[in-house]
């Protein structure tokens, strides 16, 4: 490209500009990125739903309990392939600020339903004799030091208190990495010895897998009816609606990062849109004799906008790779809170596709400003 | 031959025809050019004068198709350029006009041999094929050995060169000079009119120029004059330009 060295030269016609310019899209791509990586942990569960899986709680609030008398007869409703329960045990390892989740699980069933969390068999067979024992996520197996064989006692202050002594038996890993790897296991029939006698018998919610994600509708119907009109009444909906609900719970982060993110957006576009119109405006002269010369009206908007696309390429990229290298960090600081900090392919694109869509705008208006200029009035002001 | 009187055919390299241009400011409107007539011939070597406002750089500026005309016609090399759309006139002017400002107007950011090879850019000719014509066109304005010096590290007179060279490079028809010694002192200027004497005797080039400065035109084959929007003979001769020496 021969008009390579003209773009270049004037990108570094002032270089403290250049440098705040690319530090505003390094900035503006950096948080872009944190905000994406954050939304998508809050609201990533519905992405990763399996469309085949049906969650039952109970109709008041997923913190009620449900009999556990409802397995086998949620097992017999035509198009369930497999069903499985767990209770939320919502205990501490050794600090407050140690959270992980803990569920009660039902051995028999737990592969079957989600058959994304592997654990390899000699491990699981190891957990099925073992009445104490647990698996647990990879993630969260790394975070505590954890290793198969391990003693570890978690205390609880809602099912009759003290603290209960689980052995690892297995640490499961997720099939993509999006996959959540921080939860932990433990028998159902270990939990049912220590519950006070009231909470005997009680599951906190069932997950059922369908034949085929086209019954979801009619079984999960199919449930509800079934259940109408005893003490403990159902609501039963797709993974996916119940993870979007479960969102919902921390108040609408997808309107708090969206918003945050315009302000973002339109504050980085006025900066640019600004620094742009005034670079421009300096060299009207300049911009004039390479009219006079020949250099044709849309070969000086070209190289207006190839400047600004330049430095928003340049800034987003810069911002991106901090991020990149920021995150997992901001991520082990986090742990437990959020779950999956991942900064994905397609994040990295629309951040640098958001860094260009500036850039053009921003160029924009002073290139068809100077495309527009009049040579002769232009040199008369020089 | 130049000629201001002429309003038939001729074949002269630039020929222009009951030239008008009429600004409007505010409802006042100012008539600069009021049926201006002028031919020069290839090789010519022509200098405009006339008091501040009369009209000089508006005719330069028409001449170089930078501006229209409200009437009249202007001519180049059998080319009419006053009909043309503002692209085609853009492209006629990469072809035939090369200019030179008074304030040099070279881009700052850009070496001397940037500047010169701007007009290259705009045609086919290869990398290779650039450097050597920038190259003749720095030796003949006596700047070989400062290729890449940028604007800045340059006297005003040899900027001015920098500018000179950038409008003979791709070998235009013609060259405006719109004061192109205004901002030099003596010296700078005796040496500027030189090179431009040696491009019209040497090279062959076509020059028109404007200038405030009698002993700078003194230098041209022809002076004319721009009194009420016309242009009238002065009295020099080609003999007594001659007479003067070539430097
Ligand atoms: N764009 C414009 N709008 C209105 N009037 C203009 C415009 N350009 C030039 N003029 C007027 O036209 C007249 C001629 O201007 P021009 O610049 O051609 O004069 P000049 O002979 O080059 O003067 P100088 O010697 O000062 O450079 C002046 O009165 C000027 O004010
Ligand atoms: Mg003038």
């Amino acid at each position: 490209m021969k008009f390579a060295a003209l773009i270049f030269a004037n990108l570094f016609r002032k270089k403290v500009r250049l440098a705040l310019t690319l530090g505003s899209f390094a900035v503006a791509l950096f948080l872009f990125a944190f905000l994406a990586v954050v939304r998508k942990a809050f609201t990533g569960g519905a992405d990763l739903a399996n469309a085949s899986r049906l969650v039952t709680i109970n109709r008041v609030s997923i913190i009620q309990p449900i009999p556990l008398s409802y397995r086998d007869k949620i097992a017999r409703i035509p198009g369930v392939q497999a069903v499985t329960h767990d209770n939320w045990f919502g205990g501490v390892y050794q600090d407050e600020k140690n959270f992980f989740p803990q569920f009660a699980i039902d051995p028999e069933n737990q592969r079957k339903v989600y058959p994304e969390f592997v654990v390899p068999d000699d491990q699981w067979n190891n957990f099925l004799k073992d009445r104490q024992g647990a698996i647990v996520g990879a993630r969260t197996a790394k975070r505590f030091g954890w290793k198969i064989g391990d003693r570890v006692p978690i205390k609880t202050t809602i099912w009759g208190g003290g603290a209960w002594e689980f052995v690892i038996d297995g640490i499961y890993h997720g099939k993509v990495a999006q996959d959540d790897e921080t939860q932990f296991w433990f028998q159902w029939d270990y939990f049912q010895e220590r519950v006070p006698d009231r909470l005997k018998g009680l599951i906190g919610w069932y997950t059922v897998m369908l034949n085929s994600p086209d019954q979801a509708l009619r079984v999960a119907k199919a449930i509800d009816t079934e259940f109408a009109n005893s003490p403990y009444e159902t609501k039963t909906d797709t993974e996916s609606a119940f993870a979007a609900s479960w969102v919902k719970q921390f108040g609408n982060i997808e309107f708090l990062i969206i918003t945050i993110g315009s302000v973002v957006f339109f504050t980085l576009l006025l900066v640019t849109g600004n620094t742009m119109a005034i670079s421009v405006r300096e060299r009207t002269g300049e911009l004039a004799v390479l009219k006079a010369i020949g250099f044709k009206d849309r070969s000086v908007l070209f190289f207006v906008l190839a400047e600004s696309l330049a430095i928003a390429l340049f800034g987003g990229v810069l911002g991106l790779a901090l991020a990149f290298l920021a995150i997992p960090v901001l991520g082990n600081a986090l742990s437990g809170m959020l779950p999956n900090l991942i900064l994905s392919k397609p994040m990295l694109a629309t951040g640098i596709g958001f860094a260009l869509l500036v850039g053009a705008a921003s160029g924009l208006l002073p290139g068809i400003g100077a495309m527009r200029l009049r040579v002769v009035n232009a040199l008369r002001r020089v | 031959m130049v000629s201001v009187n002429n309003n038939g055919n001729s074949s002269s390299l630039i020929q222009v025809r009951g030239l008008n241009k009429t600004y409007h400011r505010a409802d006042e409107q100012i008539q600069v050019l009021q049926g201006l007539n002028l031919d020069v011939d290839k090789g010519d070597f022509v200098a405009f004068m006339g008091p501040s406002g009369s009209g000089k750089t508006t005719l330069l500026n028409l001449l170089g198709g930078l501006d229209v005309p409200t009437a009249g016609a202007i001519s180049v090399a059998s080319d009419e350029i006053t009909h043309m759309s503002s692209g085609k006139l853009t492209e006629w002017r990469a072809r035939h006009v090369g200019f030179v400002f008074q304030t040099y107007n070279l881009i700052p950011v850009l070496t001397a041999f940037q500047n010169v090879e701007l007009p290259l850019l705009l045609t086919r000719l290869s990398k290779s094929e650039r450097r050597q014509h920038v190259e003749t066109a720095l030796s003949i304005v006596g700047l070989g050995n400062r290729t890449r010096h940028f604007p800045r590290q340059l006297s005003g007179g040899q900027e001015q060169r920098v500018a000179i060279a950038r409008a003979i490079v791709s070998d235009p028809t013609f060259l405006l000079c719109d004061e192109p010694t205004g901002d030099l002192d003596r010296k700078s200027a005796d040496e500027i009119m030189a090179l431009i004497e040696e491009l019209v005797a040497k090279h062959g080039k076509t020059v028109l120029m404007v200038t405030h400065d009698p002993v700078v035109a003194a230098r041209a084959h022809t002076v004319l004059h721009l009194e009420k929007g016309v242009l009238v003979e002065g009295s020099k001769s080609r003999q007594s330009v001659t007479a003067g020496g070539v430097v």
